[in-house]
């Protein structure tokens, strides 16, 4: 009767937790959706604000994010998956190796708002790349690199040693077995971590603060020297910086709803990757 | 004996400070099929994996002393390892298929090593047949090699050795994962090999090694304690070790 219940007990605590959460998920949800769906139509993403941005879109920043993301991508995802790959395939366990992968650890530990002090001193001052979608790319880059070395290490310690003695077996070089077999296999679980890491870094905001991102240009941003508007800054800027809150409240849940479906439309990438992947086996 | 084809010498092995290896000195003939024996953890594997340096990326692995294929140094250094894998194949306990097509599992190799595009599907085809496989797949060529079952698989992976023509195959308890029936397949295919490969084999089934055989090596802790023709070993081994291990009373 006591073991029965202890089970009960158990499974009671277990569920609810996972009930709890999960309805916290839903009443942010059902929040931001409700008070922000009627200001989300085509003229919302597809125009730029106007009038002091108490009406008009959010294309600037629906635009911004998507080049901060994309340079976030072309910086991160070259050299995570290499750092990755050295750290697992070639590195000898050590000392040094240790102490290298402990610090990438730690480097994701790191507050954001760090990083974008760091992104202020190193891009856009050292290097002279200026506040631009670049330095902020970059910025975010750095932030995002110790997720995506982390998540690749896991997915490369997955493929089992007897796939690389395979192909080393029949004379490929080592090279060749890391680009033949290890990667495509692993493929769907880096990809998962890589999508999962930007619609994070997505979302950010500290870090493209000092860097680049602006209250409001002029225009879209077309090159990477330029300042940009960017969702999770715009929708900081709407609901405290504004002079009249209280009027542009409903396009700030509305540019919430768009962000959050750019980042669960990235998430659902990375679904479909597994998916389909299982699937294939 | 024959021309001696794989010959170690003063063998050595430690894996950090401890000695898994232990003074080995060995000489395969050509054309013969030597079988490896003796008790988990005797160094056999361990053995056969140094003859095409698969220890090569193990970072605490340190050999002393020579392996020759022919006159060939095979751990020195001017000769790439590459070159000495394809010379020396090698099938594994568990077969590992490459998570592609049963045509490209067996292209790969050939296609590392540079063989001419236009004779490519040939080789495949007479690899294939020398398998015993042809009948089984030549109409699913494009199917996932995983898909086949574990016998299939593991004659995909002789024949994906074989396609290379080396002039050694070592295999380490190729049927360790089969049913009896595939087993069967594996040992008559084993045999049909010998007449074009030297063939070392590591098998923990006495009645394997009684069973395909030309020579036997009984290892025991690291050392080699007799290596003789497999009537010898089995019907008067010359030590009493060997005489308790063939005999059941340890292993």
């Amino acid at each position: 009767m006591k073991a029965r219940l202890i089970i009960f007990l158990n499974w009671f605590v277990l569920l609810g937790s996972t009930l709890l959460v999960c309805a916290v998920l839903g009443i942010i949800l059902v929040d931001i959706f409700s008070k922000g769906m009627s200001s989300v139509t085509w003229e919302f993403i597809s125009q730029p604000p106007a009038k002091g941005m108490t009406q008009g879109g959010i294309l600037p920043a629906i635009i911004g994010t998507l080049w901060l993301t994309l340079i976030t991508t072309l910086f991160a995802v070259p050299f995570g998956v290499a750092c990755a790959i050295y750290l697992n395939e070639y590195a000898f366990p050590s000392i040094l190796t240790n102490v290298i992968r402990a610090s990438i650890r730690n480097l994701a530990g790191v507050p954001s708002i760090i990083y974008g002090l760091f992104g202020l001193a190193l891009f856009v001052q050292a290097f002279r790349l200026g506040t631009s979608v670049l330095s902020a790319g970059l910025t975010l880059g750095l932030l995002s690199l110790p997720y995506i070395i982390t998540t690749t290490e896991e997915a490369l310690k997955r493929i089992p040693n007897s796939m690389r003695e395979a192909t080393l077996a029949l004379g490929a070089t080592q090279f060749e077995t890391i680009k033949d077999v290890v990667l495509p296999s692993a493929l769907p679980g880096i990809l998962t971590g890589v999508i999962l890491t930007l619609s994070r870094a997505a979302g950010e905001t500290a870090p493209i603060l000092f860097t680049g991102v602006a209250f409001y240009i002029n225009g879209l941003t077309s090159s990477v020297n330029q300042e940009f508007m960017a969702l999770p800054y715009h929708i900081y800027m709407l609901s405290t910086q504004h002079q009249s809150i209280e009027q542009v409240r409903p396009l700030a849940y509305g540019t919430s709803v768009v962000l959050i479906a750019m980042v669960f439309l990235l998430n659902l990438t990375a679904f479909y990757i597994r998916f389909k992947n299982r699937t294939q086996q | 004996m024959d021309h001696v084809k794989l010959s170690a010498h003063n063998l050595n092995l430690f894996f950090g400070s401890k000695q898994i290896l232990k003074n080995i000195n060995i000489d395969f003939g050509e054309n013969q099929i030597t079988s490896l024996i003796g008790p988990s953890g005797c160094g056999k594997s361990t053995l056969l994996r140094c003859f095409n340096r698969m220890h090569d990326l193990s970072a605490d692995a340190r050999i002393e002393g020579t392996i020759q294929l022919n006159e060939l140094d095979v751990y020195d250094k001017k000769n790439p390892v590459t070159q000495i894998r394809k010379r020396i194949g090698m099938v594994f306990q568990k077969p590992n298929p490459l998570p592609k097509s049963i045509y490209e599992n067996l292209s790969y190799g050939l296609n590392i090593h540079q063989f001419p595009k236009d004779e490519i599907p040939g080789l495949i085809e007479s690899a294939l047949k020398e398998s015993y496989l042809w009948d089984e797949v030549k109409d699913e060529l494009k199917k996932p090699a995983v898909k086949l079952s574990g016998g299939q698989q593991q004659r995909l992976c002789i024949a994906r050795t074989v396609v290379l023509r080396p002039e050694v195959i070592l295999m380490d308890e190729p049927c360790s994962a089969l049913d009896p029936i595939s087993t069967r397949k594996i040992e008559e295919l084993i045999l049909s090999l010998r007449k074009d490969y030297t063939i070392v084999i590591v098998t923990h089934n006495m009645q394997q090694a009684q069973r395909i055989s030309d020579k036997v090596a009984f290892m025991y802790l690291g050392e080699l304690i007799e290596y003789d023709s497999t009537e010898n070993i089995f019907k008067n081994p010359r030590q009493e070790l060997t005489k308790n291990y063939v005999g059941g009373h340890f292993g």
